[in-house]
């Protein structure tokens, strides 16, 4: 019973910030609201990776083929913005 | 270890025994599979290449000849399509690194055989759907570029689905490969011990997984232009072409490297059998091929400097590619290395294999004024650039494919080549390809633009060479195939290991039992200890 | 004792993952892009969307991201009613995540919003069409893994196919997890 707990305890947490999300969204910011709105997506994410999909106990690995990926992600996303941001 | 040829005293039936269309459709046997793609593939060269003394006949004259400038403009579109997405990209990794990957590192078969076989039916739907689109000719050339192919009433559609699931075949295929030789190496085989054919194919594999899909999404793109009217790509719509740009080279930059490192494999594998010798630099090679993969996905912009990207991002670029070619010249100084002082012996894969390197160094050398700014404002989208992509990919990995294929011909079919015959196709092939294709350097770097199908009366001459060499070139490969039909019939039965090759794969029968190996092997060394040096001292 | 997947079977459906993510990468791209040149555009129009049914579509995934991990925890455990409840309970999730998107869809049309209409719902509609998408093929594994659990294919022994399905599911939720916020939360 103790994994079941684990995931609602998660799951509750993960319902919370987007809540928190939401609320914040309808703040004015600035350039804030990006940050925060990402920023929370990108910690549900890790929450929903690390418990969910159970990274946090995986070996090294499957870490690795999960992480590299990001890694190749973020090259195609820098890349085009040299270009398009620089013309 | 020994790896002698010793025949197998159990009558085990070799993969090609049973018979019938199920045994080939639904099979779950890597060796099939890999044969199945070896004749999808080789069909769609064969085609392809056709295509090409069609295209190379009506540029014999400078003005309008045999068919009009809309159907040259098909034709080379079809010739660019079908010979990178039907063939080459395919070619070596789907046939021979499904045949021989499990082989190599003595693994019954790959970690997914289903998903392998679901891989081929996609496939082969893909082909069939990329066929179907020559209902309505497409010619915006094999690159697809906005706003172009967004409006244009071909079958573009129709043929950006068929590549969609030509593409998602290879992401499967590279899927399985990399979880096989992640999990499935015999007790033994370190990373270290493999055969270098073995890390080439994980380098690709790594590559197809990660950048098919974004030429997926490009194909999903484009569909959503024509069929729906988004704007991504279209100025008018406040979209870029450029982007379009940006996603097809983000996969087709790479996808070079998926062509060319299966072939470096091979060529690693050939050499130290045909000159005796270890292989110089086995991490070093290793690696190298490691490092292609990785850098190869950041220079994708080296094919956009001329199309109006942002003089930083055209900087950048070209900086990176320049860093490609250190991994690269590393394998060829090891090669070169490996032969100094080889025993070498000119078999045909051998004499395939120093084809390679002899043609891929000019072939890579010239990528070097291709990557550099300033040059490449002379040079690209002229001749110059379809000699150099010619040389890297047909000198290259064609070669290297050709190499593979005469290797492991008694192999994958228990008969041998007849030498004669495959040296005589080796001479014309290549005295053919450099009639052909050298040419076009010098063309190019007079100005004679490509993808166009009359030119200027000076560049004629040159035209009529390149031609000339275009028919030694096809008969040499068609005496080649000849060849391969001829050899099955009536070639002399293949002991086991008719190279004394060290690798696993020479040490089972010729062809093949179903289920590879009787025992699976324990490896004690790496498999490359020719000569007196049996130990690596390299092991881990 | 609980056995997971085995190490290939987690290996390959990762370098599946891999290929998804990259897959809706290059949608993530397009957006990028097109947010930093057009920053009114994007603002003007995200106000277009209905925030609360973004938020009740995520929590909808959300909670069969739950009940999802919860039947894979079952499954391990041996607990065949469990999956099977758990597995019907993602479906219907699923199913509803899927009702809020037609009505918002629809909603969209009625107000003369399709996808040629702009840049930003041009993108609203790839990627919460290619996300649908995939949305549906999860939910017809998922009806595939209920026959066969209903058959008893599985055990604590042996469960590798809901474990692989489940590790999709939660990658099309994470996919969510980063449209919602881009498409309605911030412009």
């Amino acid at each position: 019973m103790a994994a079941y707990r684990n995931y609602v305890i998660v799951w509750a947490v993960l319902l919370m910030l987007t809540a928190a999300t939401v609320g914040v969204s309808y703040l004015d910011l600035g350039l804030w609201n990006a940050g925060v709105a990402l920023g929370v997506a990108s910690f549900k994410a890790a929450l929903v990776a690390l418990y969910f999909m159970h990274l946090r106990h995986e070996i090294k690995l499957v870490l690795a083929f999960a992480l590299f990926p990001l890694l190749i992600l973020g090259l195609i996303i820098t890349g085009t913005l040299t270009d398009t941001l620089y013309r | 270890m020994s790896n002698e040829g010793i025949a197998t005293t159990q009558p085990q039936p070799d993969y090609l025994a049973a018979r019938g269309f199920r045994s080939w459709a639904f099979t779950h046997d890597h060796k099939r599979i890999g044969v199945m793609y070896l004749i999808t593939t080789h069909f769609f060269f064969l085609v392809g290449g056709v295509i090409a003394m069609a295209l190379r006949l009506k540029l014999l004259s400078p003005g309008p000849a045999l068919f009009s400038d809309h159907a040259y403009n098909v034709l080379f579109t079809l010739h660019g399509a079908m010979m990178i997405f039907l063939f080459i990209i395919p070619a070596i990794p789907s046939s021979l690194g499904n045949f021989f990957i499990p082989l190599l590192i003595g693994a019954r078969d790959v970690a997914f055989p289903r998903l392998n076989l679901y891989s081929y039916w996609i496939f082969v739907v893909g082909v069939v759907v990329t066929v179907a689109s020559l209902l309505r000719p497409i010619d915006t050339g094999w690159t697809f570029y906005t706003p172009y192919s967004a409006q244009s009433s071909s079958a573009v559609t129709a043929l950006s689905l068929g590549l969609f699931l030509v593409g998602l075949s290879s992401i499967l295929t590279g899927l399985n490969f990399i979880v096989t030789i992640h999990t499935m190496r015999a007790p033994g085989m370190s990373w270290y011990r493999m055969p270098l054919f073995i890390w080439g194919m994980y380098a690709t594999s790594v590559i197809q997984v990660l950048a098919t899909p974004v030429i997926g999404i490009t194909f999903v793109l484009l569909i959503a232009e024509r069929v729906f009217g988004v704007g991504f790509f279209d100025p008018a719509k406040g979209g870029d072409p450029l982007l379009f740009q940006h996603f097809f080279w983000f996969y087709s930059h790479p996808v070079v490297y998926v062509m060319i490192l299966p072939a470096m494999g091979i060529i690693s594998e050939v050499i130290p059998v045909f000159a005796r010798k270890p292989i110089f630099g086995y991490k070093a090679i290793a690696y190298s091929a490691l490092a292609i993969a990785f850098i190869g996905f950041l220079v994708w912009g080296h094919h956009m400097f001329v199309s109006g990207m942002s003089t930083p991002a055209a900087v950048i670029f070209s900086f990176l590619t320049f860093f490609v070619a250190v991994p690269t010249g590393i394998k060829i100084f090891n090669w070169i290395a490996t032969l100094y002082r080889g025993s070498i012996s000119l078999d045909s894969p051998m004499l395939y294999a120093l084809t390679f390197i002899f043609l891929f160094i000019i072939g890579g050398l010239t990528g070097l004024f291709l990557g550099s700014l300033a040059t490449d404002v002379h040079v690209t989208d002229t001749y110059f650039l379809v000699a150099h992509f010619h040389y890297t990919m047909m000198g290259g990995t064609i070669m290297g494919l050709f190499a593979g294929l005469h290797y492991w011909f008694p192999k994958i079919t228990g008969r041998m080549l007849h030498e004669g015959w495959a040296k005589q196709a080796w001479w014309l092939i290549v005295t053919g390809f450099n009639v052909t294709f050298f040419p076009m350097f010098i063309l190019g770097m007079q100005g004679m633009p490509r993808r166009f199908s009359q030119y200027p009366e000076k560049y004629q001459p040159l035209n009529i060479v390149a031609t000339v060499g275009s028919w030694f070139l096809f008969l040499g490969i068609l005496i080649m195939f000849a060849n391969f039909v001829r050899s099955l019939r009536s070639g002399a039965r293949a002991p086991d290991n008719p190279w004394q090759g060290l690798t696993l794969e020479w040490s089972v029968p010729s062809p093949p039992p179903v289920e590879n190996f009787e025992e699976i092997p324990t490896v004690t060394d790496w498999p490359y200890g020719y000569g007196s040096r049996s130990r690596s001292g390299r092991d881990e | 004792m609980h056995k997971g997947a085995p190490v290939p079977a987690r290996l390959g459906i990762w370098a599946f993952l891999a290929t998804e993510l990259l897959l809706f990468g290059g949608l993530f791209t397009v957006y990028v892009v097109f947010r930093l040149e057009y920053p009114e555009l994007f603002h003007r129009e995200h106000l277009k969307l209905d925030r609360v049914m973004g938020a009740l579509n995520t929590v909808l995934l959300l909670t069969s991201s739950l009940t999802m991990a919860v039947g894979i925890a079952a499954i391990r455990r041996g607990r065949q009613w469990v999956l099977q409840i758990s597995l019907l309970l993602t479906l219907a999730l699923a199913a509803g995540f899927l009702g809020i998107k037609y009505l918002e869809w629809s909603g969209d049309f009625r107000h003369g919003l399709f996808p040629e209409s702009n840049l930003f719902f041009g993108l609203y509609f790839m990627m919460t069409g290619l996300h649908g998408l995939h949305v549906v093929l999860g939910m017809l594994v998922m009806v595939w893994l209920l026959r066969r659990a209903r058959r008893g294919d599985f055990s604590d022994q042996y469960n590798t196919p809901v474990e692989v399905t489940g590790l999709y599911w939660h990658f099309v939720d994470l996919v969510w997890i980063y449209l919602f916020p881009l498409l309605y939360l911030i412009g």
